[in-house]
């Protein structure tokens, strides 16, 4: 058939690949400027989203969230704990966030990933700042006691939007809480009631009962997040790990039920994030997090 | 109706700057920024020659340590490290000292509020100090949101504390030089930013007044930058 010109000898399979190797950002740009990324996604759409609620039976609320290969586990055990002196009724959430060596190439055992308290910070801070959670419902006897919740995520698949898939997780975990059954002994303690000792009424009636029965937390505000690529004029959702170590440019939004900020962050990169720039993610995150809620909708019938 | 600070400031005046530079004799530079009673101390080693794991060896590296003001790091130290050090490596040069590693170390004084916005230029002023390639300057400023819908800027611990949300914002400082490809077009480049952290729950419109008094405000402090190390251009010249 001749001699191939260069520009047909790129589009043969093993040509693609290697093209893709050694200029990576090259290989994007091409797909960008078709409105069209490696995966075959539309620049603005995100990858497919699972949530699978109750996994972990250990645990008083577990979840599972997929988006994409990224997948995150999240678990919630409670504890009773004494209150501090300053918020005598209110209960307390503590967030921590692993990356274990499984999870992508770059973590490497006994050494933790830089990423992982940065990502249990956010979570945090995300989670109380939007009041998500009425910490003094988690309260027991006034001063005395109230629960902890500790929250971990571990990291299954790192591949990309780390901080949407953990927040994804948390609030699916948060969903599917169930407080567990306590009672105060004679002593003044707190007791846990198992299912044996619920059936024997008498042991119920000697100690008081302080949670009934089990319960479920009403989240008020559930933040949903979405992390976008900044790459000159391109906006890229919810970026894979290749697209973030090619394109350094990062930018999270989280958005509350209500659309208001919880969070815009941004730590450098190439890009500057212009005013445009700015409305547009928050654009994509408003659409994202209706998407979230559908998904999530879904969970609570079934 | 204006809004009353504690400190008798305006809700856009900024506290009292100051910066020197070169004061340490080891490091290859080093600078103290203060605004009000934040003050925060940098030190930049380097370029030492190699890069650590997992990074690019084509290109210049940087390396963040965050020293409290006493006790260890925990995470809020950790997640400024990070930002300080993706800000850094987006203003500096990083392909003229490929395979170098950069230290910034970042000692607080003093937090009295507004403290990693303070941190980002006291690192600036030190890698300039130590004569780092850089593209521009970073300018950071903090601003803060109050119940009643005002902005208040570069905020005190107290008022911090007071306030519904508050953002930290990092723009380019103000370029006299020749400007680069693509930045012609739309907005000019000192009206872009680089980093953006926030805290607390605030409307879209109120993100967006916020980033617009922090950027007003970011054009004297830069204006600040810029005679301060003119300044000292000439006193080294001067005595050497």
């Amino acid at each position: 058939m001749g001699l191939p010109d260069s520009s047909q000898d790129l589009s043969s399979e093993m040509e693609v690949d290697a093209f893709r190797k050694i200029f990576p950002l090259r290989f994007f740009e091409r797909h960008l400027s078709e409105s069209l990324r490696p995966d075959g996604r539309p620049l603005g759409k995100a990858r497919d989203t699972i949530v699978n609620l109750g996994l972990v039976s250990s645990a008083d609320g577990s979840a599972l969230a997929k988006i994409g290969y990224t997948t995150m586990l999240a678990a919630i055990r409670m504890e009773v704990m004494t209150p501090s002196t300053d918020s005598p009724d209110e209960g307390c959430i503590a967030v921590e966030f692993h990356m274990p060596p499984i999870c992508s190439p770059t973590v490497r055992p006994g050494r933790p990933a830089d990423a992982a308290p940065v990502i249990s910070k956010r979570l945090l801070d995300t989670i109380s700042s939007c009041n998500m959670i009425d910490l003094k419902e988690l309260c027991l006897v006034s001063g005395k006691a109230a629960w902890m919740g500790y929250l971990d995520i571990y990291c299954l698949d790192a591949d990309g939007a780390l901080f949407d898939a953990a927040l994804l997780s948390a609030v699916a975990a948060f969903s599917n809480l169930q407080i567990p059954v306590v009672a105060l002994n004679d002593n003044g303690r707190i007791v846990a009631i198992t299912g044996e000792e619920k059936q024997d009424n008498a042991s119920i009636t000697e100690k008081e009962a302080v949670n009934k029965e089990r319960r479920k937390l009403t989240l008020k505000n559930i933040p949903f997040s979405l992390t976008c690529i900044l790459h000159k004029n391109y906006i890229l959702a919810d970026p894979t790990a290749e697209e973030e170590s090619i394109m350094d440019t990062l930018v999270t939004v989280v958005l509350d039920s209500s659309d208001q900020i919880v969070s815009f962050n941004k730590s450098g990169g190439n890009a500057l994030a212009h005013t445009s720039a700015i409305k547009s993610c928050v654009e994509l995150a408003k659409k994202r997090g209706n998407e979230l809620k559908q998904i999530l909708g879904e969970m609570d019938v079934d | 109706m204006e809004i009353d600070r504690e400190d008798g400031r305006t809700p856009n005046q900024l506290r009292p700057l100051a910066c020197s530079r070169n004061i340490l004799h080891r490091p290859h530079g080093s600078a103290s920024w203060s605004q009000g009673d934040t003050k925060v101390l940098a030190a930049v080693y380097g370029p030492k020659a190699g890069t650590k794991k997992n990074e690019n060896p084509e290109k210049a590296c940087f390396e963040l340590i965050w020293k409290p003001k006493s006790g260890q790091i925990g995470k809020a130290e950790k997640e400024y490290e990070m930002i300080l050090k993706r800000t850094i490596q987006s203003i500096c040069v990083l392909t003229v000292n490929p395979n170098t590693t950069t230290s910034v170390i970042i000692q607080v004084v003093h937090d009295d509020g507004s403290l990693l916005p303070c941190a980002i230029n006291a690192a600036c002023a030190a890698l300039v100090d130590a004569g780092i390639p850089m593209k521009h300057l970073a300018v950071a400023i903090c601003c803060c949101l109050a119940d009643n819908g005002y902005v208040v800027l570069d905020p005190n611990k107290l008022e911090e504390k007071k306030m519904t949300a508050f953002a930290y914002l990092v723009f380019p400082n103000t370029t006299l030089s020749v400007l680069p490809e693509g930045s012609s077009e739309g907005e000019p480049v000192e009206h872009g930013l680089i980093t953006s952290v926030t805290y607390g729950v605030m409307s879209v419109d109120d993100y967006f007044l916020c980033v617009e008094n922090g950027r007003a405000a970011t054009a004297s402090l830069s204006a600040f930058i810029r005679k301060n190390f003119q300044q000292g251009q000439r006193d080294s010249s001067k005595s050497g």
